[in-house]
């Protein structure tokens, strides 16, 4: 969770009244709010954090992040399903498990 | 030299290496204070290339380490409710509490949930308005801005069944509260480099002059630790003790001004109790009282929790670099990934779990690594 990874915009839209853009994680898509970095355009690199663009971030040290993350398996623990790397963890069976893994593609 | 040719760029590292080896005259114990660091450091054994005289000592900065017991059996009570939905970020699934843990709850039939954002927990909440969600609101400087952002927007939006759990700690105070310890050996600091891309470095000149000590904020690859040491041992060596930004391509010195500003807005600052460590003044956030009724604990009212932490976790000393994990008595033996004591051996920021991913063979094999005391 304290990680933040790098992403790239690939769209911004207005959303109940606020700022969000969809977002690529070296191949994992997902959505982050713009409000705390209003001036955030298509094609730009920000560090996202839970969800939240916080820091705008240039395209070279973007990319490089995220082939060392993608290399590490890093990327796996932030995007993965929490529930499954839980109960491995735990040795423990997996409790609701088709409604876990649809929480987590949302 | 075993890991250095999985570095990024081994010759980079080779060379920021051989500097520090270069710099060096005596010895010097720095903290990183950030879990994540903490973490990559293991990982690659940057401990063990670095020169002897040069000692990591692994700080608090993982913030599903140090919430409060009684905070984890207040979610989990709250999360027993039939009537809530009780979200959470995935690292606090199997963070023990009194007797159990959330993975637990969701076996017992508790509708807990997983979420990536706070903001899809109030998405859940405009989905569900016949049920109570919480979300569970820990971590860093870092994590409070998007939490403070959800909670101002169920505001504005009118969400009225949405509620923040709220354990949020600050770096700050910390580190005051390390260097005021009277077994405190630490000599300079590696500042969390993303908590700094939001808080900017305006709290740390005070800190680093008040204390003597060199803090130099630092990312959390392989490299940028490497730089963050070398700079760092480059001040001590001088006798210097000033703050420097060994991270600039993610941290502005003024920090994320909306996000100051939200902050600011939504919090207040609020003594805290760490796990394992106690209270710490001034060290956290807690709801402003105009957001009083987001606040789950006073919406759910949780008391009459008996709260008892295992007599044989010592994570408060490995937390406050005291001990490192693998002299703990518990380490590896009762106490694993699979059978936690505490939270620094579930979290994968947590300094026991790190050890025992990366460091277990070692343990097996050999004494303790090798300490080298500063005095």
């Amino acid at each position: 969770m304290c990680l933040a990874v790098p992403g790239r915009v690939l769209e911004i839209e207005e959303r109940d009244g606020t700022r969000m853009a969809t977002v690529d994680f070296g191949g994992v898509v997902k959505e982050a709010c713009l409000e705390y970095l209003p001036d955030l355009q298509v094609g730009e690199y920000a560090i996202v954090h839970v969800g939240f663009a916080l820091q705008k971030l240039d395209e070279e040290s973007a990319r490089q992040t995220l082939e060392l993350f993608t290399q590490l398996g890093m990327l796996q623990e932030e995007f993965g399903d929490p529930w499954e790397m839980a109960a491995e963890a735990g040795g423990l069976p997996l409790p609701g498990a088709a409604e876990a893994s649809q929480e987590a593609r949302q | 030299m075993k890991y250095i040719d999985e570095f990024q760029d081994p010759e980079l590292a080779r060379g920021l290496l051989d500097e520090i080896r270069s710099t060096v005259t005596r010895p010097w114990a720095l903290m990183e204070v950030c879990g994540g660091q903490t973490h990559t450091i293991i990982r690659h054994g940057i401990d063990q290339l670095l020169p002897d005289q040069v000692e990591l000592i692994h700080g608090p900065g993982c913030p599903v380490c140090v919430t409060p017991l009684e905070v984890i059996d207040k979610a989990l009570e709250i999360a027993s409710r039939p009537e809530v939905i009780f979200c959470s970020f995935g690292d606090m699934l199997r963070v023990p509490g009194t007797g159990r843990d959330l993975f637990r709850v969701r076996s017992e039939g508790g509708d807990v949930r997983v979420v990536y954002s706070p903001l899809d927990a109030l998405k859940i909440a405009q989905q569900n308005p016949d049920r109570e969600v919480v979300f569970f609101g820990i971590g860093f400087e870092t994590t409070a801005p998007p939490n403070a952002m959800t909670v101002y927007q169920a505001r504005r939006l009118g969400i009225r069944n949405f509620s923040l759990l709220v354990s949020h700690v600050r770096v700050p105070p910390a580190i005051e509260a390390i260097m005021r310890s009277p077994n405190c050996r630490v000599q300079a600091f590696l500042a969390a480099g993303h908590v700094c891309s939001v808080m900017g470095l305006g709290e740390y000149p005070e800190l680093a002059e008040r204390f003597g000590v060199p803090i130099v904020v630092t990312g959390f690859e392989p490299l940028d630790i490497l730089e963050g040491v070398r700079r760092t041992v480059v001040q001590l060596e001088r006798g210097e003790h000033s703050v420097d930004n060994a991270y600039p391509r993610a941290v502005r010195p003024e920090g994320n001004p909306a996000a100051l500003a939200m902050l600011e807005d939504v919090f207040e600052v609020t003594d805290r109790a760490w796990r394992g460590i106690g209270v710490i003044p001034g060290s956290g956030w807690r709801l402003a009282p105009r957001y009083r009724d987001y606040d789950a604990e006073y919406r759910f009212q949780v008391s009459g929790i008996d709260t008892r932490e295992p007599a044989q976790c010592r994570s408060g000393e490995v937390l406050q670099g005291l001990l490192k994990p693998h002299e703990c008595e518990a380490f590896g033996t009762v106490c694993t990934p699979r059978t936690p004591l505490g939270a620094t051996m579930v979290s994968s920021e947590g300094a026991c779990a790190a050890y025992y991913l990366y460091r277990r063979l070692d343990m097996n094999k050999t004494a303790p690594l090798e300490a080298s005391p500063v005095g």
